[in-house]
């Protein structure tokens, strides 16, 4: 397992604590001019989402987080799992309902998603910031109503319900900022 | 922009000229490259290797000077009256927003003053060259009695083991000593309030914490160190310089016996340093101010690369 020594700190590094992964958000060098060195640390648990801060004296080691991100295709949800796999190696893994998170509302079958395994485990599912998906449900637009910037509630294809301009009606493909959960566009019919 | 940059800094070096040709201290040179350098456990040196002659080929080790601390000390007690320096000084390892390991400092001695005069005379300059308000000066002591309520020079260490977990630092606490303490709560919970509206220079330090002060026998002892703060940031170090050989010689060995408990590199204490204070120091105090860092005040920026050519990652 490879370590890191304080000064090897930096954004997006994933290191180990208390038996759990962690991505370094911010890392901050503190020396007074005679004394200790000391690095103030801010970390995401990579399971659970929290961030907490810590110091550690310079020249510190932690382990290295056996931590990757990798592009997967999304197969299909049986249920309890949801499927995906490798396009270059065909491996398949499947993904808890942990992992999957609020990602699950936008994951479309064939399209592709960043996946983080910790030790060969998923522990997130990543979503493009913007996906395209079709409207599936949503009221007819009522006509006159455009003036005041209206929208309506609208189901799309994955299940998320995006609130949509009233003008937009079922069949319609559009864009989608997943990180906000907001409409952005019509997109070309797919 | 990057024209403003250097504008800035060629002001901020002319009117350091002038504020000490007008008092008659003298701008000095020493060298980079030095056969000693520092045996403070808490600095690291940058190596150079300075090859033989082509037939000789015998190599030896020179040091990038951490500090020009010792050898205007020789200038000193070789009778150069008041100076000061402007110069590069190196220390490995030290990176971040705040640290650039290649770093541009002003140090200056004023024969006669001790670190109250001292520090009434970089008031002044910090009034003249940065327009700041006078400054307000606080004892180490009274500091954290301000503060965080204890008196440092009375509490113990496992006493401030407990405050640092009660105040929420998550810090592995156990190889960590008395002096290691006070600095993981005067930076974490006092550090980021000091010399927000005016500079803030804190003095009489504990004794273990002296490096090159000079300790005044109080109850308790203190060294006569002062550090100045602006907008928590660490701007200065200065003391009512140590002059006495035998307890310099002493302090070195201590450090000595520090780095090779904690398994470094152990330097070879500097002969020409301590002949010369053998020679005779005269009572003096000293400063050394990061000049990056001022400059980073001046133009109100928390990132030492706004006011450098190029970082160290990219030099």
């Amino acid at each position: 397992m490879s370590k890191f020594s304080t000064n090897e700190f930096k954004g997006g590094l994933k290191v180990m604590i208390d038996h759990d992964p962690y991505s370094i958000l911010e890392n901050e060098y503190v020396k007074p001019g005679k004394g200790q060195a000391f690095n103030r640390v801010k970390l995401r648990n990579l399971k659970t989402g929290r961030v907490l801060e810590r110091t550690f004296k310079s020249g510190d080691v932690l382990d290295g987080a056996d931590v990757v991100d990798c592009d997967m295709q999304y197969l299909y949800c049986d249920g309890e799992f949801w499927h995906f796999m490798n396009p270059t190696t065909f491996e398949q893994i499947s993904a808890s309902a942990t992992a999957v998170g609020d990602t699950k509302q936008w994951l479309k079958e064939q399209d592709t998603y960043i996946m983080t395994l910790w030790n060969g485990v998923p522990l997130t599912i990543e979503a493009p910031n913007t996906v395209t998906l079709k409207i599936v449900e949503t009221d007819p637009g009522v006509r006159g109503d455009t003036a005041t910037g209206g929208t309506k509630p609208a189901t799309l294809e994955t299940g998320a319900i995006v609130r949509v301009p009233l003008f937009l009606e079922e069949g319609d493909v559009i864009k989608v900022d997943t990180r906000k959960g907001e409409y952005l566009s019509r997109a070309n019919k797919a | 922009m990057i024209q403003k940059k250097f504008q800035l800094r060629a002001m901020l070096y002319q009117k350091i000229r002038t504020f000490f040709s007008e008092r008659n201290v003298l701008e000095v040179e020493t060298p980079l490259l030095c056969q000693h350098t520092v045996t403070d456990p808490h600095i690291e040196s940058f190596i150079v290797p300075i090859n033989g002659d082509a037939i000789n080929r015998v190599s030896t080790n020179y040091y990038l000077q951490t500090s020009p601390e010792y050898a205007m000390k020789r200038l000193l007690a070789a009778g150069s009256g008041s100076i000061y320096q402007i110069t590069k000084s190196f220390r490995v390892g030290e990176s971040g927003h705040q640290h650039n390991p290649e770093f541009t400092m002003l140090e200056w001695y004023r024969v006669g003053f001790d670190h109250h005069d001292l520090m009434d005379e970089i008031d002044l300059f910090l009034q003249i060259l940065l327009q700041t308000s006078p400054a307000d000066k606080i004892s180490y002591r009274n500091l954290f009695l301000k503060y965080l309520q204890f008196d440092p020079f009375q509490i113990d260490c496992e006493s401030l083991k407990k405050l640092i977990s009660k105040n929420n630092i998550a810090v592995d606490t156990n190889d960590i000593d008395h002096d290691t303490c006070l600095q993981i709560l005067l930076s974490h919970l006092i550090e980021p309030t000091l010399g927000v509206e005016k500079p803030l220079f804190i003095y009489d330090f504990p004794v273990t914490q002296a490096a090159l002060a000079k300790i005044r026998h109080d109850d308790p002892p203190v060294a006569e160190r002062f550090e100045l703060y602006m907008n928590g940031s660490e701007i200065a170090n200065g003391f009512h310089e140590l002059t006495d050989p035998v307890e310099q010689q002493m302090r070195f060995e201590k450090n000595q016996r520090d780095r090779k408990n904690n398994q470094q590199t152990v330097p070879a204490i500097d002969h020409y340093f301590i002949n010369a204070l053998k020679s005779g120091l005269p009572h003096c105090a000293g400063v050394a101010i990061g000049i990056d860092r001022l400059l980073m005040q001046y133009t109100k920026t928390k990132n030492i690369q706004d006011v450098v050519s190029f970082t160290f990652d990219k030099a």
